[in-house]
């Protein structure tokens, strides 16, 4: 089990109904963790549709988490 | 340099900051909030960025302009808040010694940072619905099913 900083934009903030959380998970990637939280939280976004990054960088989806890591799940973007 | 920027801003004030007397061109893009979307009337907009990261991969969209082509300077800015219809919400100023490089790179920049910034749009519309823009799923209202970018 780990603790990780979750943070929320957009779609996944309403929907979630707060910016950030903390959240001890035994999920591995964060992929897994995206797919717990929208179970939890019934994000209707899929995964394939959203991308991750961990502290302040893109990763992949099988990216492997860490102890105090700050996650932020990205909906499909739609800036200009 | 790309920003974010809560507040409005000055384009005319931007572009100076781009004189360069080695440039013979200079070509700028302004993004404005338009009254429909996919035919749907819209009354306003909201911006919502992923501050840090959107900065970043701006930068590197502007690092990336001057990779491809001979510009001399790049700059984008993009508003975040509630915009009314008319606002500037995106402004682009590109130099180059030439105005072909410049178009080019303009346009280069402008459809990578609607492609890649963690930036988000949700549009109000008359009716009084709401919706963030390119995250429909199923059975949600099709105006905002909009297919990603070529």
């Amino acid at each position: 089990m780990i603790s990780v900083a979750v943070q929320y934009f957009a779609i996944l903030r309403e929907q979630r109904g707060l910016a950030q959380e903390k959240i001890a998970t035994t999920a591995g990637t964060a992929e897994a963790l995206y797919d717990e939280l929208k179970q939890r939280h019934g994000f209707t976004l899929p995964a394939a549709r959203i991308r991750a990054a961990v502290n302040d960088e893109f990763v992949s989806a099988a990216a492997p988490l860490r102890e105090g890591d700050r996650i932020v799940f990205i909906p499909p973007v739609a800036g200009g | 340099m790309f920003r974010l920027s809560a507040e409005s801003f000055d384009p005319a004030a931007l572009q100076r900051t781009l004189g360069d007397q080695r440039a013979g061109a200079c070509v700028t893009f302004e993004g404005w909030v338009r009254d429909r979307n996919e035919g749907q009337p819209v009354g306003s907009l909201e911006y919502e960025a992923y501050g840090p990261l959107a900065v970043k991969e701006g930068e590197r969209i502007l690092a990336e302009a001057h990779g491809k082509f001979p510009i001399l300077g790049a700059v984008c800015i993009h508003r975040v808040g509630h915009l009314q219809l008319g606002d500037l919400a995106v402004w682009v100023g590109v130099t180059a010694e030439h105005r072909g490089a410049a178009f080019d790179a303009c346009r280069y920049i402008i459809d990578e940072a609607k492609a890649r910034v963690p930036i988000w749009k949700k549009e109000h519309y008359a009716s009084g619905d709401t919706a963030w823009i390119n995250c429909a799923t199923k059975g949600e209202h099709a105006g905002a099913e909009a297919p990603p970018p070529a």
